[in-house]
């Protein structure tokens, strides 16, 4: 689409477009374009100086355990995230959805945990199940289960899923309200005069014409949970124990950051961009799609 | 007949009772966490080291704030209430802008370079600060930006999303408006400043909302380029009370901290709740 009417002149507009162009090519494509070049070189143990090394570090990080690994574990928080905010969301919708009156009411209370840093979210639910002080962790005690996130790491990641999923589920929530409302309330009566029972309805007609939205926050949600994340699990574990909970960003934030492995850091950077460029991709297909719907 | 199918969909009697219930419990369940960090805070060291604690609000609120507030751990908190608010109003002003000028350009003018600038700034919707931390923590500390207030909201605002926005919006704006002031003789900017800006006025609302949010938030980043407490945020300055060795932290300090934090975001979602739905679902479109 454009305008048939437009001013004219160059000086004007370059000048309106400069301080974007300046913060985007000094903050944005400069580092991105270091990340690239970076991610082609080892730096000599004294920092002095350079080695190209080609693709080297992409084939050293491909077969290396630790960051396949933390492919796994990626996929593993990110599809659990993902669903954990999702279902009782989708839940909490469609009852708030039959009620004609007081609905408003329930969403302002829900979207609260939407306002929480995913950080301040990790230190709510770590001192929840804290192993010394925990009001959780100490009744899971009095019910004869040893809570220890600190050394078990699959209580570790349960812990870091459901802190990371908790603000999500208000998000999600406020996405399938909307949807819910959207679907024509015709249909859904004339599927009842059909004597389709609330389940049934729910089904074979809500469901599927959900599913655009369920779409759309499947995408945004796995992409929450790659990036956003970084604060719960650095508040609630630092990646641990033995690296069950390193995620791929958190990789690149311990390996370039407290290793100082720049090559590494950087060939990490570069496989997230394709990651981010695939998801990016994969959302601007279903949005043309939502356009032609 | 159609009051009679409404009742078959709308649930009434028992099961609209049972509605509330569920709804309730829903509430409940997701609240939980906030209110027992609000007892925490409330609350004496004494009675959060032996397990369980209660349950209920103690009287120790004004205490525990007054504490953090003027001498939290390691810096008093107001100090990084402060830092979180200029950081959060920076991006979310900063990126407005910006945004606001290189939009009006992109849709007002013809000028060489356009679309390939257009398909610039696309680019940088797709990279989270996240993923070039490394290079651009280089850049940070080549201008010397370490611990200051730009440091913090520039990188922050390299992001197109928000021009992206007032693109779409602006390409709505009826062509009769551009036609008349431009036979009235009007220059460019006046109609910027007295018919775009006005009329875009709820989007931008909208978008602080977001934006600020987004700003306030905020961890990695604050975290990397500040280690002077003097500047940390309030968000990532939680994570410094935490002591290193093996001591007991200090809940209610810290707890009364992570109220503090939360604050300021659940007002402007909760008091602007209709903008930031609607920023919302723009954003995302």
């Amino acid at each position: 689409m454009e305008k048939r009417v437009k001013f004219r002149g160059w000086l004007l507009p370059a000048l309106l477009i400069a301080p974007q162009v300046v913060i985007s090519a000094v903050f944005f494509f400069y580092p991105a374009g270091q990340a690239i070049w970076q991610s082609l070189f080892i730096p000599d143990p004294f920092g002095l100086s350079m080695q190209y090394v080609g693709l080297g570090n992409f084939e050293f990080l491909l077969s290396d355990p630790f960051y396949r690994a933390s492919f796994v574990t990626t996929a593993i928080f990110s599809i659990l995230v993902t669903l954990c905010s999702m279902i009782p969301a989708l839940f909490l919708a469609v009852i708030a959805d039959r009620l004609i009156k007081g609905s408003g009411v329930y969403r302002t209370l829900l979207i609260w945990p939407y306002a929480v840093a995913p950080a301040v979210a990790g230190v709510l639910w770590l001192f929840m199940f804290n192993t010394r002080v925990g009001v959780v962790s100490w009744y899971l005690g009095q019910l004869g289960y040893d809570w220890n996130h600190v050394l078990n790491g699959g209580e570790a990641m349960g812990l870091v899923v459901i802190a990371s999923a908790w603000g999500r589920i208000s998000y999600n929530f406020l996405f399938f309200f909307a949807a819910l409302q959207a679907v024509p309330k015709s249909v859904i009566e004339a599927a009842a005069i059909d004597g389709a029972h609330f389940w049934r309805r729910f089904w074979t007609i809500v469901l599927p014409l959900l599913s655009p939205t369920t779409f759309f926050l499947l995408v945004v949600n796995i992409v929450y949970s790659f990036f956003e994340t970084f604060g719960v699990i650095h508040t609630i574990t630092g990646g641990g124990p033995q690296q069950t909970t390193t995620i791929l960003v958190y990789k690149v934030y311990s390996d370039g950051f407290v290793s100082q492995d720049l090559g590494s850091s950087s060939a990490q950077s570069v496989i997230l961009l394709i990651v981010v460029g695939l998801l990016t991709v994969l959302q601007f297909k279903f949005i043309e799609k939502r356009v032609h719907y | 007949m159609a009051r009679e199918v409404h009742g078959m969909v709308e649930k009434r009697g028992s099961g609209l009772w049972l509605t509330h219930v569920f709804m309730i419990l829903g509430v409940l369940v997701i609240f939980f966490p906030i209110w027992l960090a609000f007892v925490a805070s409330t609350v004496t060291q004494a009675d959060i080291i032996r397990p369980p604690m209660p349950v209920w609000p103690g009287d120790q609120l004004w205490t525990n704030y007054k504490n953090a507030l003027f001498s939290g751990i390691n810096v008093p908190v107001g100090t990084m209430l402060l830092n979180s608010l200029i950081m959060a109003i920076g991006i979310a002003v900063g990126k407005i802008i910006i945004s606001l000028l290189s939009a009006f350009a992109i849709v007002y003018f013809k000028f060489p370079g356009r679309n390939l600038f257009f398909w610039l700034i696309f680019l940088t919707l797709m990279l989270p600060v996240e993923v070039r931390i490394v290079p651009t923590y280089e850049v940070v500390a080549g201008f010397g930006m370490l611990n200051s207030y730009s440091g913090l909201i520039f990188p922050l605002i390299a992001s197109a999303t928000a021009t992206f926005l007032f693109r779409q919006f602006f390409l709505t704006i009826p062509d009769e408006l551009a036609e008349a002031a431009r036979v009235d003789g009007a220059r460019p900017m006046r109609f910027f400043w007295d018919i775009v800006v006005p009329m875009s006025r709820t989007n931008i609302a909208a978008l602080f909302v977001i934006l600020f949010i987004y700003g306030w938030n905020q961890y990695l980043w604050p975290l990397l380029i500040t280690t002077d407490p003097e500047m940390n945020t309030i968000v990532m300055g939680i994570k410094q009370m935490f002591p290193s060795g093996d001591d007991f932290a200090h809940w209610p300090t810290i707890m009364a901290t992570s109220i503090l934090a939360m604050i300021p975001p659940v007002i402007v979602v909760v008091g602007m709740q209709r903008l930031f739905i609607r920023g919302l679902v723009d954003s995302e479109k």
